[in-house]
């Protein structure tokens, strides 16, 4: 049998570990345990959740589909060249591209990892542009629906003000 | 202070045992997954390429604007370093293990405290890290976002305005983030309701993790807990959702100590004695048994059962005996039974050390 980690060597140690009260056996090469020992404390080995993303990823693409919705199989991405069958079996994508290519068949994924597909947190300082005031206007509504709820009203007038701004600089590019 | 000063130094300031509920709380790291836009993620991409991203993060970090920001830091290339002196960087988690793979196309900034450093073509193009000691997530995240626009100030992240900053893997995709607190939960384990309480832990969106090695206890009763959800929650939700998980249990692992101090204290008593017997007189020390002694005598030391040892000192003692450590302190190749000899000589001289002083 051979080492789950390098593929290469054959496993001749057995580490158990456990996730989530899940025990997971992970047989793996001399060497490989050596590094995965040495971390032990702190950094876990993080080798696991591709091993489980790959299985989620089995259902979604590892199957040929016969959905008239779905893209042909065998589809890869133009930008960087991954096939489908690659990605089931590796659990990573090839590029920034990638998720266009395979974002729709991507999404049952999303929802399941993640139980969400859109993104609401930092935005990048200089090339967000936009998206940031959209994203902190969004957040901001929220905090004023819940002010309101919880009767909160000196709050809800000064979240209303700070809307009223952000509304303006969008407007005004 | 140089990359040579780091690995010759045992000790990084997460070890410091002073942030706060550092009784419980050994470190909070979060870590940031970035890439740049236009190239594809390291696993496909070519020598050149590889080359091309550390060229460009060496640019951004000499950065004037980054550097009035962030201070010095430093890119080293992992070629540069001895395997010894890679192993060593692991073992102070400061950089993952995934960096030795293939390291001939990977690079590490390190900022001189070690609190903040990036890797530079791991799983992704970035991973940014801010480690502190005891509970203090919040300030880890501030350093780290700070450090993220330092460098964004020069680089062009791959992002998207739906799902975010784009990462190799899907299940980063969003955020990137990963915040994490490293706990020592010997209580829950002693009055056997760990798993009941990790149980419940999962049913909130984040991951638990203890290595097991051959027995059935986590080695040195310490887990790992992080969140699992990058998509769809803002950064300050996520570390707020993590941090009031991590509150509840500091209650129940302070409850336990409690019951068990109360009702069992001689059992407590002798078996942190016992641990503190075997690590001051044993001549031959396995690294399993090393970690569970650790947390027997970390335990004892918490609750004032023993006084003259600070408490620092056993978290520097886990990292100072790992293989890596011993090899250099020792300065030569050793066997696994040299390497239990040389660890069991290092403990008896640190602990004696700490008692005179
Ligand atoms: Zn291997
Ligand atoms: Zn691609």
């Amino acid at each position: 049998m051979e080492c789950e980690r390098c593929h290469q060597r054959p496993a001749t140690v057995h580490l158990t570990e456990i996730i989530n009260n899940e025990k997971r056996t992970m047989r793996l090469c001399e060497q490989c345990a050596r590094e995965l020992q040495a971390q032990a404390m702190g950094f876990f080995p993080q080798i696991n959740l591709h091993n489980f993303l790959a299985g989620l990823l089995h259902n979604e693409f590892g199957f040929p589909t016969t959905g008239p919705t779905v893209a042909p199989a065998g589809a890869r991405c133009e930008a960087c060249g991954l096939t489908e069958a690659q990605f089931a079996r590796q659990g990573l994508l090839g590029c920034g591209e990638c998720y266009r290519y395979f974002g729709p068949r991507l999404e049952p994924v999303f929802r399941r990892i993640h139980g969400n597909t859109c993104h609401t947190g930092k935005v990048p300082e200089r090339t967000g542009g936009k998206v940031r005031v959209i994203n902190r206007l969004e957040r901001l509504k929220a905090q004023l629906r819940e002010a309101i709820s919880r009767e909160e009203f000196e709050r809800a007038a000064e979240l209303r003000d700070a809307i009223r701004e952000l509304e303006k600089e969008l407007q005004e590019g | 202070m140089s990359i040579k000063e780091t690995v010759n130094n045992p000790h990084s300031h997460w070890m410091d045992g002073t942030g706060p509920e550092s009784d419980i709380v050994i470190s909070s790291r979060v870590r940031v997954a970035r890439n740049l836009a236009h190239l594809p993620f390291p696993h496909l991409l070519s020598r050149e390429k590889a080359e091309d991203v550390i060229h460009a993060v060496q640019t951004a970090i000499e950065n004037r604007v980054f550097r009035e920001k962030m201070g010095k830091m430093e890119l080293t290339r992992m070629n540069e370093l001895t395997p010894v002196e890679r192993q060593i960087l692991v073992e102070k988690h400061l950089i993952s293990p995934d960096l030795l793979e293939d390291f001939e196309r990977k690079a590490v900034v390190l900022r001189d405290d070690e609190v903040l450093s990036v890797m530079v073509n791991e799983e992704d193009h970035l991973r940014l890290q801010c480690l502190l000691p005891g509970l203090q997530l919040n300030r880890a995240w501030e350093l780290v976002s700070r450090l993220d626009d330092g460098l964004e100030a020069t680089l062009d992240y791959a992002f998207d305005e739906k799902l975010g900053y784009l990462t190799a893997c899907p299940t980063n995709v969003g955020t990137g983030l990963r915040a994490s607190v490293m706990l020592h939960l010997p209580g829950l384990v002693m009055v056997n309701q760990i798993k009941g309480v990790l149980g419940t832990i999962t049913k909130l969106g984040l991951t638990v993790r203890g290595l097991y090695g051959e027995g059935t206890e986590a080695k040195g009763n310490l887990f790992q807990v992080s969140n699992q959800v990058t998509l769809g929650q803002a950064e300050e939700d996520i570390i707020a959702n993590l941090i009031s998980v991590t509150r509840q249990l500091l209650g129940q692992e302070r409850a336990a100590r409690e019951a068990l101090y109360r009702e069992r204290r001689e059992q407590l008593e002798d078996r942190v004695g016992r641990a503190y017997g075997l690590l001051k007189h044993a001549r031959v020390m396995t690294s399993d048994e090393a970690m569970s002694l650790f947390s027997d005598l970390r335990l004892g030391i918490d609750m004032g059962i023993i006084k003259n040892i600070p408490a620092p000192l056993i978290i520097e003692l886990m990292v100072l005996t790992r293989p890596a450590y011993l090899v250099k302190v020792t300065g030569k190749d050793l066997s696994p039974v040299e390497r239990d000899i040389y660890r069991a000589q290092l403990i008896r001289k640190k602990l004696s050390a700490a008692q005179q002083s």
